[in-house]
């Protein structure tokens, strides 16, 4: 076992770990976002790299190819790049939403707005 | 934005190449890369485009709300109008073995209205989630 | 890509992380290519590079792009992402090497659907074929899932009757 064996697992666990930071660092709304697509982009990495083949092409059949990748990754991670672009619309719909509430969307200061006027959030729409 | 030329030319020229790339992609899908996902996203992107250039309103005028809307309904149903039609030719729900004599034609059948259900929502729901955004920022608060 | 997403975590400015997120998105559709998912790499440039960007930006403009300075010591978080990557780093010890045909995920039902795939459904692209065919109930699905947040989002931005006093009146209480 090589590293470079592995190189393509430590790529997205950098990838991941990066996102995770994001997401839990960052109080801005629309950061935690895009660190949650990173973290997404990582796992099409953690399907999609273990489906390649060396000297593989890409799984459409013909008759001058013999070895093909793995097409059954490349199925899930299709399916799911469109579903998280629906949830990624979703997300952004509640960020604006709250930013019109609370005209704000830095976590700390929605937080501070909760606190000081308890019960306040279920009137504010 | 709405007034630079050379972006309004430019755009003029590109769209109907990008709507005909999408169309390319959707029917080729078989063959090539490419399917239902990519051509409803190109579609929405040509469409994002000529909005984004031309302002809202045109782009709304072209791509009225409620046709938006009725795609958005209406790929989910052709997409499960595929297999309630596989189920009255007397196969199982989303088989298309029944849809053609020669099963295999079938399954080409069956694969192509599939795409085309996902590609009509897929760009409705891209095209409605812009809408939204965009006419939502306009209005004055 | 690496370098991309550094920069990514320290931008403060909100305009500047959607459009290296953009580079980021397209960056990682060049990787999908050179992995021979090429209808991943074509979905990831056009959602991830076009739409998402789009998106980020008309959020963006209806909010504030710039962001706060963070109050707290960001250690923590760092040391949580720091230990789950090295619990993953331990994980993938034990993985298959890369690009090795034995491992299990190249032995299972993939070679059925690499050889029966043009004789049962005539279509040479696999992909498409596994998509449409053999998995064509998780696509209904999913086309649903999509259906279902296009539906939330005009749920909640269809314009609504805005209350004039909300505002003054949560001054006014204070």
């Amino acid at each position: 076992m090589s590293f470079w064996s592995h190189f393509s697992y430590a790529i997205t666990i950098f990838l991941m770990v990066a996102g995770l930071y994001i997401v839990i660092a960052r109080g801005n709304l629309i950061k935690k976002l895009v660190g949650l697509g990173v973290f997404q982009t990582s796992v099409y990495m953690l399907y999609i790299a273990p489906g390649k083949l060396i000297g593989g092409t890409a799984p459409i059949i013909d008759a001058n190819f013999k070895v093909y990748s793995n097409p059954l990754p490349h199925v899930l991670i299709l399916t799911a790049i469109v579903v998280g672009v629906a949830t990624l619309a979703l997300g952004l719909a509640l960020v604006v939403r709250i930013r019109e509430a609370y005209d704000t969307i830095e976590e700390d200061d929605i937080l501070a707005s909760d606190e000081g006027e308890p019960g306040g959030d279920g009137q504010r729409r | 934005m709405r007034h630079n030329l050379v972006l309004r030319v430019v755009a003029k020229l590109l769209i109907p190449f990008i709507l005909l790339f999408a169309l390319y992609v959707q029917f080729h899908g078989d063959f090539g890369p490419g399917g239902g996902f990519q051509a409803g996203v190109i579609i929405a992107a040509a469409i994002i485009f000529y909005g984004l250039i031309y302002g809202l309103d045109a782009a709304r005028k072209a791509m009225p709300d409620r046709v938006v809307e009725t795609m958005v309904a209406c790929g989910v149903l052709i997409y499960a109008g595929v297999g309630l039609a596989g189920l009255f030719l007397g196969g199982n729900y989303l088989d298309y073995f029944v849809l053609d004599h020669d099963p295999a034609h079938g399954q080409h059948r069956g694969i192509f209205w599939v795409e085309v259900g996902v590609a009509v929502t897929v760009s409705g729901v891209m095209l409605k989630i812009f809408y939204m955004f965009a006419s939502r920022g306009r209005d004055p608060e | 890509m690496a370098l991309t997403v550094i920069v990514l975590t320290r931008s403060r400015n909100l305009f500047t992380v959607v459009v290296l997120a953009g580079v980021y998105s397209f960056l990682m559709a060049t990787a999908l290519v050179a992995l021979d998912a090429v209808d991943v790499a074509m979905t990831e440039a056009s959602v991830g590079a076009g739409i998402s960007t789009v998106l980020l930006l008309g959020a963006l403009y209806l909010c504030k792009s710039e962001e706060t300075k963070p109050v707290r010591k960001p250690w923590l978080p760092l040391a949580v992402s720091a230990a789950a990557g090295a619990l993953l780093v331990f994980g993938t010890l034990g993985l298959p090497a890369f690009s090795d045909p034995a491992a299990p995920i190249h032995t299972h039902v993939v070679p059925r659907y690499l050889n029966d795939v043009l004789r049962e459904t005539g279509v040479p692209n696999v992909v498409t074929a596994v998509l449409a065919s053999y998995r064509g109930y998780d696509t209904l699905g999913e086309t649903t899932v999509v259906f279902t947040a296009g539906i939330g989002v005009i749920a909640l931005l269809r314009r609504r009757r805005k209350q004039p006093g909300a505002a003054n009146k949560q001054d006014a209480a204070k």
